[in-house]
């Protein structure tokens, strides 16, 4: 089955001691949008860098595009955590989109007009043109997330990974950045999506991918984010509602189980309040 | 100006071309990694590497090659981390200072050899010890072509950079030697305690009139070439004073100009 883009079999991660998780099993074909959930520690972001091939699994195998994660790499595109640049970097948009095409190539050189082309029609993509050719450290968050995506995206990728993209991005950009990453996939990108938070994304789903405490679960919104299936994941009792469309996770002591700072939650409780 | 026929001229020229276009290359790196401490830092070692140098025979640029590498290597081993390396920075510093004191009241012969390692002595370098700074020079500026896009992606960006597969760990090594053999040439033409007028100086008024990396490259060459290039040639006109004295003061005159010219715009 080389043409699936990722293929997981019984695979394990430790690290420093402590099992992330165990005889993981997954396949992602191409196109395909899985988002990765699970409390804090529980290897999500360690499932991503396993992916990047940064940490091997300590049992069972990792392949993507039918290779090992090196092999891929030049197929892969990484999006980081949403972290503001400084402000006086000395970099423009442009040339933080031009890194992710040309900045793993050896020798110096000026940059190819094909390639020039491929920086432009990426940025065109995300529809940050306006702003490309300004200092990179003074445009807003949600600005350098587009031109994240736009860098990704410049390799023309087979698999996008996705490391909390949306954190510390306000609601209106985290909804126009979560379609732009969705978008990606009409090129046939997989994307691998790490959040602490599901609904900006959930319409955009295939699959889960929920991770606790060495434990996983796999399958469509529907199947894993249910009282019965979380409450076994867990080993505690937990209840899955649905206010208003948006999924909540919430301990059966009645705190949330997604993090404190989750502005969203927050959010809709207050919209609660007030309905 | 007559002095440009002399040969002793014409080797304090090229030194001085040579180093400017190191440190206006490694510069920009410097700021984008700051590490301007662990220029000073090196610096000041490549100045005890020199004391031993002269002690043990009578070669004080090649003790300041093995004494900068040294730091290099010290630095690369103890901290990784910018808070760590600034520490160990320091701890190494003020230790292989001390030393280098001690080294120096051990010598016997000129003084003005201690004043020349630390003030920088252009016109005293000997044909053979200009090969050698040509040869390490050519290899630096080789090496940073090299290494120019990766190390770039590296220094700005390095998460996404190691996710692509970058060697992190070589390039920082590889960097930290270019930058301790650069500063143990540029110490040659400003001493080393002025080094950093040539390694940050240009580096740091090209960043005040430029976010592009390959114009802030270009100007940060240029402008190390205006301050050591002059420099000297200001000193075989005004043939009493320095010409540490002139490169310092061009290279400050250029980040001042750079500096009020950008004052309302940042």
């Amino acid at each position: 089955m080389t043409d699936l883009t990722v293929r997981l079999h019984s695979a394990s991660l430790k690290l420093g001691g402590r099992t992330l998780w165990k005889n993981l099993n997954l396949n992602i074909a191409p196109g395909e949008f899985v988002a990765v959930l699970g409390p804090n520690g529980s290897g999500k972001s360690s499932f991503i860098k396993t992916l990047l091939g940064l940490h091997m699994p300590t049992a069972g195998q990792v392949h993507i595009l039918g290779g090992t994660p090196e092999k891929a790499r030049a197929h892969i595109g990484y999006i980081p955590q949403q972290k503001a640049f400084d402000r006086d970097i000395p970099l423009t948009g442009r040339d933080l989109v031009a890194l992710g095409v040309t900045g793993t190539r050896w020798f110096a050189q000026f940059t190819k007009p094909a390639d020039a082309k491929r920086i432009t029609a990426a940025i065109h993509r995300v529809g940050a043109s306006r702003y490309a050719d300004k200092p990179l450290g003074q445009l807003s968050g949600g600005e350098q997330q587009r031109l994240r995506i736009a860098q990704a995206m410049a390799a023309e990728p087979q698999l996008l990974l996705c490391d909390e993209p949306l954190l510390s991005l306000d609601i209106t950009s985290q909804q126009q950045v979560a379609a732009l990453i969705n978008d990606q996939r009409k090129l046939g990108t997989a994307i691998v999506f790490v959040t602490h938070e599901i609904n900006p994304i959930l319409p955009m789903v295939d699959r889960i991918l929920y991770l606790v405490g060495g434990k996983w679960a796999i399958g469509t919104p529907a199947e894993v984010l249910t009282t019965e299936r979380l409450t076994k994941l867990y080993g505690a009792p937990v209840e899955v509602l649905n206010v208003h469309g948006r999924i909540l996770v919430v301990a059966s002591n009645e705190h949330a189980l997604t993090e404190p700072h989750d502005a969203y939650h927050h959010h809709v409780v207050h919209d609660e309040e007030h309905a | 100006m007559d002095y440009l026929n002399e040969p002793f001229a014409q080797h304090a020229l090229l030194a001085a071309t040579l180093v400017a276009i190191m440190c206006g290359l490694i510069g920009p790196f410097v700021i984008m990694r700051r590490m301007a401490f662990a220029v000073h830092g090196t610096s000041e070692l490549a100045f005890t590497g020199a004391a031993a140098g002269l002690l043990l025979g009578g070669h004080p640029v090649g003790g300041a090659f093995v004494g900068a590498l040294v730091v290099a290597g010290l630095i690369g081993a103890l901290g990784s981390r910018e808070r760590e390396r600034d520490a160990s920075i320091g701890v190494i510093l003020a230790f292989g200072l001390g030393l280098g004191v001690l080294l120096l009241s051990f010598y016997k012969g000129f003084s003005t050899q201690a004043t020349n390692i630390l003030f920088g002595n252009i016109f005293g370098v000997s044909g053979g010890q200009l090969a050698l700074l040509m040869v390490v020079g050519v290899a630096v500026c080789l090496t940073m072509l090299v290494i120019y896009r990766p190390l770039l992606f590296a220094s700005l960006d390095p998460e996404v950079a190691r996710a692509k597969g970058l060697p992190m760990a070589l390039l920082s090594g590889v960097f930290l030697v270019i930058l301790a053999l650069t500063v143990t040439e540029a110490a040659q033409v400003v001493g080393t305690l002025l080094v950093l007028s040539l390694a940050i100086t240009p580096a740091a008024a090209a960043h005040r009139l430029t976010v592009q990396p390959l114009m802030l490259t270009v100007l940060s060459v240029v402008f190390a070439l205006t301050a050591s290039v002059g420099g000297l040639l200001l000193s075989l006109t005004f043939d009493t004073i320095k010409p540490t004295v002139f490169i310092t003061g061009i290279s400050f005159g250029i980040y001042l100009i750079a500096y009020l010219s950008t004052l309302r715009r940042k």
